[in-house]
């Protein structure tokens, strides 16, 4: 006690005091915090559309009302189609974890199977766009000069159609009240198609008519090729303009210079 | 052998005549190559001064040395990037080696950008550089503009080369706005379209303005090529020039140093230019070169080949400016839309727009430029200052700046708005309407908190040459007093907490004469009684010797006298018996 007693005017006690609040409060967070658990119910129905009715009384109901006419919770469902469940279900969006301005990417709460059950069961309450056909959702590989073209008129289309709210590198944007157009990083092929198709959110629908098929698979070879360029500049910063740039050059490169100047000053003559 | 006649009779009228010749022979001769150079030049003299040129040593006057270096950088590495950079707008399509963008249709000065980027050898090391060195370069002014304020180094004799500073860091945002601009992707054209709609905001004029610079409709093919002579050409001239004319001035003011024994209005105490400065200069220099190449060659900057290439429909989520202009962006983003109306048929007056940027820039550079000016009529001190204040020692003008500073980060901070909303989970709209309010109310409250705290600074100070440092060690008497023993300062300590001078409010003098006629100075003078009044209501004078003295004096005393004046562990109880327990006790 005496030795700490002795120390506590130490110009690092305040630092050691602070990591070991820090290193108290996460190590607390990790154990208190409520680990998901697996909520993913398997019934068994031959028939996929009686298969997926059931798991959406189940899971979807009560927001979506029985029949998926909708409730003062949730909108209709009749007409969104294949492809809106493939979507909102598949990047773990629905069923909704809590109400929130918008439905943020979370935890996949079924598989592939229970899926396409329900999308098979809201598609028939309506017609709708489907999951996209496998030949649209290929990624353009670069390498053949026609290859290289379609994927620089994708990046064309990218920043005419898409880049205002995405970002020029798909980084993700805000909108207003707290909505917000994600990150397009981590998002696989099919389901950038299937939001293009359906607008989830406050996305447009960008259909076959304003964009087609073809287009399409052109904006998602571009998004992959720029992704899979190598970072030539090095690191990043998150892709997110000057913000973080200025704020880099004012923590980071006034620190070490400043470091410099203070190790320079004291240096003795 | 010579052609010299050594003997020509003209000399002998000139024989008692020598001073001059007298004067050269006991000059020391250079020998060597240095005296080679000295005959012909004579610059000797000269470099003698310089050499002798005394600075005084700390961190914090090094921060114009970053600003100076980074700049030296930026004309290094800008000299590189003109050799491949076209300042065309002409339109060509890209065969280049950077993939998603080939067969795309793009301007030359695009297409060159992104040569040096993926096909000359170094190209995007350069050009990191540059572009890192240039915003390293404009925070190393604004930080050592913020240095020489708050140290009051802006005082008499220096109040012209504050002005120098101000105008040179203007000039610093608007070429690197420049430079921003050249590379015409998608972000620096939307810079430029937001600079065509500044331009446009003004009233009357705003669009013959804008047809004017960009030589007809936005974009045109006028304003890139226009950009690069005013970046490469126009504005470094300036810059050089007047940074040069900022440079000699402080060798003429000489350098100011901060309080400390020995050190006088009058003298200089640090070390000779040569060797030290030299040696710790030359070397800082290659310390900022090496962290800016260091920075450059690991952290991307203006990735323009993911931008695209510029054109006037698309855009980008999180389009900002390079930060030294963030402010003026920021002050768009929080100027309310409603401020724009129409009056006299169909005449628009955007003044949703033009207070945040054709009013905003001027004003706010004007402020920081006729500060010291302000200043000076408040105190009307005229008297020269080479002794730096500690920011504590002004409060007022500590507050002032801090306010100041407080009121820019909040329009800084705007310019992020769509960031913070997309990255800290909050509502954009929500965080502008705080912004808006914390415009108005930030400012006083950082005023304030800023005044009160370096009130308490100087405070503790004084207690601190009254009774010394705390050792935060208790000492506990057989009889159950407990006291903090205190350690006495050395005079050197002492000194730098003494030395500063305690400004009073101006006293008014009689606004009438003898005979009861107003004195016509009178109204000027009541204003300037006002504002020395808000500069100096509240201080805390320095520790007297006699205050010293007496403080002393009790120390040695520890009678049981109960006294108010010291700081106690406790408060003492209510019973008059119980003894104040002093908390001063020396170490010794």
């Amino acid at each position: 006690m005496n030795a700490l007693a002795a120390r506590r005017r130490h110009p690092a006690a305040i630092v050691v005091l602070l990591l070991l609040g820090l290193l108290v409060t996460g190590g607390a967070y990790s154990f208190l915090a409520p680990k998901d658990a697996n909520a993913a119910a398997t019934t068994a129905a031959a028939d996929d559309v009686a298969k997926g009715k059931d798991l959406f009384i189940a899971n979807c109901a009560t927001c979506h009302g029985v029949a998926a006419q909708g409730t003062k919770s949730g909108p209709s469902l009749v007409g969104v189609g294949a492809a809106s469940v493939d979507f909102q279900v598949g990047t773990g969006r629905m069923p909704l974890a809590g109400p929130n301005v918008q439905a943020p990417v979370n935890k996949v709460k079924f598989d592939d199977e229970q899926i396409s059950a329900l999308a098979a069961y809201v598609a028939s309450l309506g017609p709708g766009p489907s999951v996209p056909d496998e030949k649209y959702t290929t990624v353009i590989q670069p390498g053949t000069p026609e290859n290289n073209k379609a994927i620089a008129e994708g990046g064309q289309i990218f920043r005419v159609n898409c880049a205002m709210c995405h970002n020029f590198a798909g980084a993700g944007g805000a909108l207003t009240r707290g909505k917000y157009a994600p990150a397009l990083d981590n998002t696989t092929p099919k389901h950038i198609y299937e939001a293009m198709v359906t607008g989830p959110q406050s996305m447009p629908v960008f259909n076959d008519m304003n964009l087609t098929p073809e287009s399409k698979q052109k904006v998602i070879s571009y998004l992959k090729a720029q992704e899979s360029q190598a970072n030539v500049g090095g690191l990043t910063l998150g892709n997110l303009g000057p913000v973080s740039e200025g704020l880099f050059a004012w923590v980071f490169a006034l620190g070490i210079l400043i470091g410099c100047a203070v190790w320079l000053g004291k240096k003795a003559a | 052998m010579s052609t010299i006649n050594e003997t020509r009779p003209a000399d002998a009228l000139r024989a008692g005549d020598s001073q001059a010749d007298e004067r050269a022979a006991a000059a020391k001769p250079l020998g060597g190559i240095a005296g080679w150079m000295d005959d012909r030049l004579g610059g000797a003299k000269g470099v003698s001064f310089l050499a002798k040129k005394v600075f005084p040593d700390h961190w914090s006057f090094m921060l114009g040395e970053i600003a100076m270096y980074s700049m030296i950088v930026c004309l290094l590495t800008g000299a590189f990037l003109t050799f491949w950079f076209v300042p065309s707008a002409s339109q060509v399509v890209y065969d280049g080696s950077y993939v998603p963008l080939q067969g795309v249709t793009m301007s030359d000065a695009y297409r060159s950008t992104l040569a040096i980027s993926f096909d000359i050898r170094g190209g995007l090391l350069i050009r990191q550089i540059h572009h890192w060195a240039a915003l390293i370069f404009v925070v190393a002014v604004f930080v050592h503009m913020a240095r020489v304020f708050f140290t009051g180094a802006f005082r008499k004799p220096r109040e012209i080369n504050w002005v120098f500073g101000t105008v040179l860091s203007l000039l610093a945002c608007i070429e690197g706005f420049a430079g921003y601009s050249l590379p015409d992707d998608l972000l620096s054209g939307t810079g430029i379209r937001a600079m065509n709609g500044f331009m446009q905001s003004a009233p009357v004029i705003g669009s013959y303005m804008s047809y004017f610079i960009f030589g007809g409709a936005f974009p045109g093919e006028a304003i890139i090529p226009r950009l690069y002579s005013a970046h490469v050409l126009l504005i470094p001239a300036i810059l050089v020039g007047l940074f040069t004319a900022h440079i000699l001035l402080v060798f003429l003011h000489k350098h100011t140093q901060f309080p400390g024994p020995g050190r006088t209005n009058k003298n200089v105490v640090g070390y000779p230019l040569m060797p030290v400065y030299i040696a710790k200069a030359g070397g800082f220099f290659f310390i900022v070169f090496g962290v800016i190449a260091l920075i450059s060659a690991v952290v991307t900057i203006n990735p323009i080949w993911a931008y695209g290439p510029y054109d006037p429909s698309p855009i980008t989520a999180g389009s900002q400016p390079d930060w030294y202009m963030g402010f003026a962006d920021g002050a768009l983003r929080l100027l309310p839309g409603f401020l724009e109306f129409v009056s006299w048929g169909n005449f628009t007056w955007s003044m949703n727009i033009f207070p945040g940027s054709l009013v905003l820039l001027p004003l706010m550079w004007t402020i920081i430029g006729v500060y010291p000016f302000v200043e000076a009529w408040v105190t009307g001190d005229k008297r020269e200052h080479h002794l730096l204040d500690r920011p504590r020692n002004a409060p007022t003008r500590t507050a002032i700046g801090i306010a100041g500073i407080s009121m820019y980060v909040v329009l800084f901070l705007a310019a992020g708005n769509d960031l913070m909303a997309i990255k800290l989970h909050l509502s954009i709209n929500d965080i502008t309407q705080t912004l808006r309010v914390l415009f108005f109310v930030a400012p006083p409250v950082a005023f304030w908190i800023t005044k009160r705290i370096c009130l308490s600074l100087q405070r503790a100070d004084r207690q601190k040459v009254l009774h010394g440092r705390e050792t935060g060690t208790i000492w506990r008497y057989a009889d159950g007093r407990f006291e903090e023993i205190h350690a006495p300062l050395t005079p050197d300590e002492r000194w730098a907490l003494v030395q500063h001078e305690s400004q009073e409010p101006l006293q008014l003098t009689a606004g009438k004469d003898a005979n009861g006629v107003d004195s016509p100075i009178a109204r000027k003078e009541r204003l300037r009684a006002k504002f020395s009044h808000f500069y100096f209501r509240d201080r805390v004078a320095p520790a007297t010797p006699s205050e010293l003295e007496a403080a002393h004096h009790e120390h040695g005393d520890h009678g049981g006298v109960a006294d108010g004046g010291h700081e106690a562990i406790e408060p003492a109880g209510a019973g008059a018996e119980r003894e104040t327990i002093k908390a001063d006790k020396q170490l010794d």
